[in-house]
């Protein structure tokens, strides 16, 4: 799996750095250096993985397990990495995600989609997570409220609404549609698993081969100056809040794929480990500098390792001190590994 | 030492669940007009055989306060507590807006105390950090009936309704050594709650202690957060960290709907699986037989309303008239029966929807 994610780092990187803050010159090296740092620590925890946990660890149906686990947190940091890119933040991803799956799963859409199919599930998912975004994007970019507050807001907001529209239970999935579309596999890779991976590119596309993300880039590096340069900074930001709305309706739809319920308390406490995914993933949260493949590397780190601890029965606050210490460690590793390449 | 504890337990929980289960029976059958009772000194009147409880009173003001209902369980409560409410004319219950920050309950308890109320039910969020507000509440004279997790003082509380953790523990690891209890190398695993809360912990211990009784011990252990999500994705962990298994012990049945798509997910079924805390969908799954579901612990979702009940008896001075010592316990521990095939029709109409 590793040797999958060092061999395909180099191409991405230098495109990625590419359309980085020195977009065209010689940051090629500079970009492909710091995820360097990423891809140690995942073999790493792999080969720790691989002495402790041995065949157990170093299987196929492992491996799904774990790209499995990290699909729906990926989604949603293809999403958050956008948004951070510019400099903000979205707080509210995870109630978002957990409003997206209770509003899918209700008995009224469910029962619609007896007559539509699952597209009524998941078109609502995504329009709810969408408008969210958008909500978000609005208050933001015109109401110039600071992006933590707004998403905090809507943190809250999202989350009661969820209960609310779930009477605080647990919405059973009793779609049959629904679920021959999305649970099960798909040559032999969980579907879930391929939408993550069709995110991850589309992610990676929208960031670094067009327009819109060169503007993403420009806006976080230097507003005032993105301004002069002719891009409307308010409505670029308010798309940008929307799609990482939308990416949390689309980890909605993973979740009720996986889980099989809608509850209100989906996505509890998410969007820290997708805030620390994308950060670990490099992408500067003082904005100006954004990497997609960083992302998902961050996401697989943390993915597998919870994989390792679980195989090795080890206690969950062991594995919280392990998180803190992986979330350091690696943006420490990062900047050693980076800093040689920026002062050249 | 920890079987002596949990005999102790059992001796709290036998006596005390035939007296909540003898006053709730009494409660559906007394429907003859009551006595004119002497004014405020009915404890004088030695009413020890009859049960005039339900008797219509004083008008009473309860309080009632309990953490947000964000999950099955939680909501159980104070649904149940509301809907014990109702059944009595005299009752007014004031219901605090669910919170699971512990600030805004104290000051919910003060407003109580302002008000003048005649009880005050909590379910504290965090026993120790409600303990103070309730001293204050007790001192000025309002009975309170703690629910569910308890005070650090005994003076907090005129009295104390507990579900039985450890107990949970125990009935869960005694089924399981019922059912594998000659297979010495049977592997067990365990599918926590939130692992840093004592009740988890209770849990955990009275399971380990159970299992221990037959040779058996916990190879697995993982720990969820009360979450179908947590619970799908620690399962889906587990089963690949445990390539046999023989049983799993599931501590919570709202987490439980994770647990049972991660299984689905894996197709695995050469174990079963023990729930916990008694949540409708389980008990479904278990009267289905076709499901790896096989039992569920119960953890009652039906204590606060106990606790209203219990509530009302203490403010119109009465006693659990169906006790030979007279007034009501200090302490009332709940048992944690085991569902099962054979006896999940009498269990089923009271669970609550996770």
């Amino acid at each position: 799996m590793s040797e999958q994610q060092t061999s395909s780092n180099p191409a991405a990187d230098t495109s990625k750095s590419a359309a980085g803050r020195r977009r065209g010159f010689s940051s090629l090296s500079g970009g492909t250096v710091r995820n360097v740092g990423l891809v140690v620590a995942l073999l790493l925890l792999c080969l720790v993985g691989f002495l402790t946990g041995g065949e157990r660890f170093a299987s196929l149906t492992n491996l799904t397990i774990i790209l499995s686990l990290a699909s729906v947190t990926g989604v949603m940091a293809i999403g958050m990495t956008f948004v951070i890119t510019t400099g903000g933040i979205d707080l509210s991803v995870g109630s978002v995600l957990g409003l997206t799956t209770v509003w899918a799963s209700t008995l009224a859409t469910q029962n619609m989609a007896d007559q539509y199919g699952w597209i009524v599930m998941v078109g609502c998912a995504l329009a709810v997570g969408l408008a969210a975004g958008l909500i978000n994007g609005v208050i933001i970019a015109y109401g110039n409220v600071v992006a933590f507050i707004a998403t905090l807001a809507m943190l809250v907001a999202a989350r009661g609404l969820a209960e609310l529209i779930a009477n605080r239970r647990t919405q059973i999935v009793d779609q049959p549609s629904f679920e021959d579309t999305f649970q099960g596999d798909l040559l032999g890779v969980p579907k879930i698993v391929w939408i993550f991976a069709l995110v991850v590119v589309a992610g990676w596309f929208l960031l670094n081969r067009t327009t819109f993300g060169r503007r993403t880039v420009a806006v976080g590096g230097n507003p005032e100056a993105a301004r002069l340069a002719g891009i409307k900074v308010k409505r670029h930001l308010m798309y940008v809040y929307g799609l990482s709305g939308l990416t949390a309706g689309v980890a909605g739809v993973m979740l009720l794929a996986r889980t099989g319920a809608g509850s209100s308390t989906n996505g509890l406490l998410l969007e820290l480990d997708v805030i620390a995914a994308v950060v670990v993933g490099g992408t500067l949260l003082a904005g100006g500098r954004g990497s997609i493949v960083g992302t998902v590397i961050g996401v697989l780190i943390f993915a597998t390792l919870t994989n390792v601890f679980i195989i090795n029965n080890i206690d969950s606050s062991v594995q919280q001190i392990a998180r803190g210490a992986i979330i350091v460690g690696a943006v420490l590793l990062q900047q050693r590994i980076s800093r040689p390449s920026r002062s050249s | 030492m920890s079987a002596r504890t949990h005999r102790r337990h059992r001796m709290i929980a036998v006596p005390a669940a035939l007296a909540a289960s003898a006053l709730l029976l009494t409660a559906c059958v007394s429907n003859e007009p009551a006595e004119e009772e002497s004014e405020g000194d009915s404890m004088s009147e030695e009413s020890v055989a009859s049960s005039d409880n339900d008797a219509p009173g004083d008008p009473v003001v309860i309080g009632f306060s309990a953490p947000a209902a964000d999950h099955g369980w939680m909501g159980a409560i104070t649904s149940a507590a509301e809907a014990e409410a109702e059944n009595y004319d005299d009752v007014e219950l004031r219901v605090a807006e669910g919170t699971n920050d512990v600030n805004v309950q104290i000051s919910q308890i003060e407003g109580f105390i302002a008000d003048g109320v005649d009880a005050i039910v909590l379910l504290p969020f965090d026993g120790a950090a409600l303990t103070d507000v309730a001293i204050e509440a007790m001192e000025a004279g309002i009975p309170v009936i703690n629910v569910d997790r308890e005070f650090s003082d005994p003076f907090a509380a005129r009295t104390t309704v507990l579900g039985d953790n450890y107990g949970m523990g125990v009935s869960a690891g005694q089924y399981i050594c019922g059912e594998l209890g000659d297979q010495p190398d049977a592997v067990v695993a365990e599918i926590q709650g939130i692992a840093s809360l004592p009740l988890t912990q209770d849990r955990s211990q009275g399971f380990a202690d159970a299992l221990a009784d037959c040779g058996l011990d916990v190879d697995n252990q993982v720990s969820a957060e009360f979450t179908v999500q947590s619970g799908e994705s620690v399962t889906a962990n587990l089963l690949q960290a445990a390539p046999q298994i023989d049983a799993i012990w599931n501590h919570d049945d709202d987490q439980g709907v994770g647990v049972l798509q991660a299984i689905e997910n894996a197709g695995r079924d050469e174990f079963f699986l023990v729930g916990g805390a008694g949540s409708a969908n389980m008990m479904r799954e278990i009267e289905s037989g076709d499901s790896v579901v096989q039992a569920t612990v119960i953890y009652p979702a039906t204590q606060a309303a106990d606790g209203i009940k219990l509530a009302r008896l203490v403010a119109h001075e009465k006693s659990m008239s169906d006790l030979e010592s007279s007034n009501v316990p200090r302490t009332v521990q709940l048992f944690a029966p085991v569902v099962t095939a054979d006896n999940v029709a009498d269990y089923l109409p009271n669970a609550f929807e996770s």
